[in-house]
């Protein structure tokens, strides 16, 4: 089997391609956007303390 | 059984799930790429040509497995929804929120690649099918949900409405999982029935099981991650929260 025929998928690559390409974006981008949202988060706690801190 | 029962509620409390959580991340992280990889290399590689859909039958290595996720996580979602009430536990809605946008997520690629395999099995991207319709639903259960937390102020009082929303919609899960045999649409039967058991070959069931358990690992490795931020978010001025090394600089 040729790498060609192997993403020609027997005439269904537009099918097969779109959904396994779909579900690794997805499951790709996911932990991407919990990795930003942890920093989000972790930063704003930063800035919190420093302001408790210097209010003493 | 009595420190059992201390155990189960020591790791009720934000403060003590926040750390083993984060430890438990990495062996699910692993455990999903490795599971992935092999279910993706038997999916494409190994598992054989079909005799009537060709190589177009390889999308139900990633339908069913999102379909079955779609709805396992509901009912994880319900199963804390109903501890939060009946206990009271502030984590409890927490790990139910962590799971939403993972359960939607899967839904939405359930009705993805079934539209991807419908048109050129079927001939249509989408029918009013029984099966197909009450998995939208479910999607709309999930966004519904994720709106409803997002639109009360009050944590308590927004937990307590997701709760609610959750259980009520439970209704919908033996619905999705019956339709193809309550109603006999469009949609085929189901590919591992419980009294009777799997229709199809061995080696593409065991490759759409290692899938199936790959996205388990990554559905709890991404819940955990994300139940950690929200614990974040919410325990902001505890004091256990500003010790942590994480924010320590």
């Amino acid at each position: 089997m040729s790498l060609a025929e192997f993403f020609n998928m027997g005439g269904y690559a537009l099918y097969v391609w779109s959904s396994f390409g779909a579900t690794a974006i997805l499951m790709i981008a996911e932990p991407i956007i919990l990795r930003g949202r942890r920093r989000t988060v972790l930063q704003r706690i930063v800035r919190l303390i420093r302001i408790r801190t210097e209010e003493k | 059984m009595s420190s059992r029962i201390i155990n189960w509620f020591k790791f009720s409390s934000p403060a003590s799930f926040y750390p083993l959580a984060g430890k438990l991340i990495p062996f699910f992280t692993v455990a999903a790429v490795i599971l992935i990889a092999v279910g993706l290399y038997l999916s494409f590689l190994v598992a054989p040509t079909d005799y009537k859909q060709g190589e177009g039958y390889r999308i139900i290595f990633v339908h069913v497995p999102a379909a079955w996720m779609s709805m396992f996580i509901y009912l994880v979602m319900a199963f804390w929804a109903a501890l939060g009430l009946i206990f009271n536990t502030r984590l409890s809605a927490m790990m139910a929120e962590s799971l939403a946008p993972t359960g939607a997520m899967f839904t939405f690629l359930a009705l993805w690649t079934g539209a991807f395999w419908g048109k050129p099995m079927w001939g249509t991207w989408w029918v009013w099918d029984a099966r197909l319709t009450s998995e939208l639903i479910l999607f709309f259960l999930y966004i519904g949900y994720i709106a409803l937390k997002g639109a009360i102020d009050d944590t308590r009082r927004g937990d307590r409405a997701g709760a609610i929303l959750l259980l009520v919609g439970v209704v919908n899960i033996p619905i999705i999982y019956y339709s193809v045999k309550w109603w006999n649409t469009l949609h085929q039967g189901a590919s591992i029935d419980m009294q009777t058991g799997s229709s199809m070959a061995s080696i593409m069931l065991i490759t759409m099981l290692i899938m199936a358990l790959g996205f388990w690992m990554y559905s709890i490795a991404v819940a955990l991650s994300r139940v950690r931020s929200i614990i974040l978010e919410r325990e902001r001025d505890s004091q256990w929260v500003s010790q942590l090394p994480e924010v320590q600089r």
